[in-house]
C-alpha cells in the first residue's frame, strides 16, 4: 500500500474522530464550535494575504511570452490577440478564460506508444472533472451562506432551487453536493489508476482530496440520513457571524466533524498547493502582455553605471594597453 | 512591485468577500425563531409521532404519504398507538397546527427551506 495514501487517509480519519469526540463532550463543544472556527477564519484570511504579499514582492522584470498563439508581427501575419496579447484587455480576456474555463487544462495531452511511434492524444477527463469539481464546490459554498446570512438573500434561495431542480426525495437532493463528491472521487481514482501519476503523487496531493471527500460525505450524511436540526445549526452559525457566539442545545456531535474538517481545510489552504486559487493571478505566462517587441523592459535592479564610449576607455587605459601589446586606435 | 495598486485592490476584494457574513449581518444577534403551538395542537396533546421524530422526519413522512395516496390510493395512516389518521397535509396536519405562519414558515424561512408542498396545497385558513 502506498504510504502517501495511507498517511493522508489516517490523518483525515483521526481528525474526524477527534472532532466527533470533542463534539460529544459538552465541555469541548465551545472549542470545536466557536474557538476553532474563529481561529480558522483568521488563519485563512491572514495566511492568504501573507502568501499573496510574499508573491507580490518577487520581481518579474521581463515578459515571459510562453504562449500558444502567433505573436503580433507583420501586418499580413494573423495575430492571435487572446493567446498572445499585446494589450491589457487581451490579458484580461486570457486570464478570465483561464480562471473560468481552465483553458490550459484543456490542452492536456497523454503520450502513448503506438507500434514504434509515440503519439499524443487529447486527454479531457481531467479538464472536465476539474471543472465539475470547482463549480460544484462553488455552488455548495454559496448555498451554505444560508447558514451565515439572515435574512437569506434571494440569489441564494434561487441557487438552491436550481440545484434541487429535479426534486428528488425530501429533503430534496442537491446536485452540486453529489457532483462534488463524485468529482473528487474521480480525481482521486485518476491519481491511483495511472502509474506515472501515482508515482508523482504525494501526501500533499491525497490529503486535500480525502479532506474534501470527507467534508462532502459528512455533509450529505447529515442532510439525507441523520437530518440534523438545521435551525439549531443556524443558531450556532449566526452566533459566529454576528460575533455573539453561543452553543445551542440540540447540536448533533456529527456536525462538529463536518465543521472541524472544514476548519482544517481552511487553515491548511494558504500553506498548501490549494493556494493556486490565488496563485493563478500571479502566473507570469498568463498575466503579462507579450509586448517585448513594442516596449523596452529594463531590469529594475541593473546597477546604475555611467555610459562609457570606447574612446574614453582607451584614453583611460592607453599606456597599459600599449605596454601589454594590445592594439590601440590612437597612439597618444 | 509595479502592480501594487492592482494587487492591493484584488486583496481588498478578496477580504471583503470572505468577511461578507460579518458585515451583512452588521453584528446584531439574530436568534432562532421560537416554535409556537396553536391551541388546537396543545389540546390534542400527542402528534402522530413523538416530537423529536416529527422534527427530524416530517418531510420524509409527508413524502411517503404523497406516494401512498397518489400512487397507491391508500390514504389511512395508522399511528403506533393504533389511532388512524387521514393522510392529508391540509386537512390533518393543519387541523391542529392551524398557525402555519408561526409553526411551519418561521423555521423554514430561517433555514431558507422552501418546501414545494405549498406549490399545490393550500392552507385552509388562508383560502
Ligand atoms: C468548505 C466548506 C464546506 C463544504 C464543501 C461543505 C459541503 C457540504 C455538502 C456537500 C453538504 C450536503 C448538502 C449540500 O449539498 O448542501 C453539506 C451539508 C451541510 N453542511 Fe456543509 N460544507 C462546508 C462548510 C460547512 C460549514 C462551515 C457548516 C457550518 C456549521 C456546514 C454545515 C452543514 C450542514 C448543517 C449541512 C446539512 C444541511 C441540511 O441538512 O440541509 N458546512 N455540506
Amino acid at each position: 500500500m502506498n504510504v502517501n495514501i495511507v498517511l493522508s487517509l489516517v490523518a483525515v480519519v483521526v481528525l474526524g474522530a477527534l472532532a466527533f469526540l470533542g463534539g460529544s463532550a459538552p465541555a469541548l463543544q465551545g472549542v470545536f464550535g466557536i474557538l476553532i472556527p474563529y481561529i480558522a477564519f483568521v488563519m485563512f484570511l491572514g495566511g492568504f494575504i501573507w502568501r499573496i504579499m510574499k508573491w507580490a514582492k518577487s520581481p518579474v522584470p521581463f515578459r515571459i511570452p510562453t504562449t500558444c498563439g502567433q505573436q503580433k508581427s507583420l501586418s499580413w501575419i494573423k495575430h492571435d490577440k487572446i493567446e498572445n496579447p499585446t494589450t491589457g484587455i487581451g490579458v484580461v480576456i486570457r486570464m478570465a478564460l483561464e480562471i473560468l474555463t481552465f483553458r490550459s487544462l484543456f490542452r492536456n495531452t497523454k503520450a502513448k506508444i503506438i507500434g514504434d511511434r509515440i503519439s499524443y492524444e487529447l486527454e479531457l477527463w481531467l479538464w472536465l472533472f476539474a471543472l465539475v469539481f470547482h463549480y460544484s464546490f462553488l455552488a455548495v459554498l454559496v448555498r451554505h451562506m444560508r447558514f451565515f446570512l439572515e435574512p437569506v438573500p434571494v440569489c441564494i434561495t434561487f441557487l438552491e432551487a436550481v440545484d434541487g431542480f429535479f426534486q428528488i426525495g425530501l429533503p430534496i437532493v442537491l446536485m452540486s453536493g453529489v457532483l462534488l463528491f463524485a468529482a473528487v472521487a474521480f480525481l482521486f481514482l485518476r491519481r491511483i489508476a495511472t502509474p506515472t501519476l501515482r508515482y508523482a503523487s504525494l501526501a500533499a496531493d491525497y490529503f486535500p482530496l480525502f479532506l474534501i471527500m470527507t467534508i462532502a460525505g459528512t455533509g450529505m450524511y447529515m442532510r439525507y440520513f441523520l437530518r440534523v436540526d438545521v435551525v439549531a445549526v443556524k443558531e450556532l452559525t449566526m452566533g459566529l457571524a454576528t460575533l455573539h457566539p453561543s452553543i445551542p442545545a440540540n447540536i448533533d456531535p456529527f456536525l462538529f466533524v463536518h465543521l472541524f474538517l472544514v476548519c482544517v481545510l481552511f487553515v491548511y489552504f494558504p500553506f498548501s498547493k490549494l493556494m493556486h486559487a490565488g496563485g493563478i493571478f500571479f502566473s507570469p505566462t498568463r498575466n503579462m502582455a507579450n509586448n517585448s517587441r513594442i516596449k523596452r523592459h529594463i531590469n529594475p535592479w541593473n546597477p546604475d553605471l555611467p555610459f562609457v564610449t570606447y574612446e574614453k576607455y582607451e584614453n583611460a587605459f592607453r599606456e597599459k594597453m600599449i605596454e601589454a601589446g594590445i592594439p590601440v586606435e590612437k597612439e597618444s | 512591485m509595479k502592480d501594487k495598486g492592482k494587487i492591493i485592490a484584488g486583496v481588498a476584494i478578496f477580504a471583503a468577500l470572505v468577511s461578507f457574513p460579518f458585515w451583512y449581518n452588521t453584528g446584531t444577534a439574530k436568534p432562532a425563531p421560537e416554535l409556537i403551538l396553536a391551541p388546537e395542537a396543545k389540546a390534542a396533546v400527542t402528534c402522530i409521532l413523538p416530537k423529536d421524530q416529527m422534527a427530524k422526519e416530517h418531510m420524509q413522512l409527508l413524502d411517503g404519504w404523497r406516494n401512498s395516496v397518489v400512487r397507491e390510493g391508500q390514504r389511512v395512516y395508522v399511528a403506533e398507538d393504533g389511532k388512524k389518521y387521514d393522510m392529508s397535509l391540509s386537512n390533518t396536519c393543519l387541523e391542529c397546527h392551524t398557525n402555519k405562519a408561526d409553526f411551519c414558515d418561521k423555521c423554514h424561512d430561517y433555514a431558507a427551506v422552501n418546501p414545494y408542498c405549498w406549490d399545490c396545497h393550500v392552507n385552509p385558513k388562508e383560502k
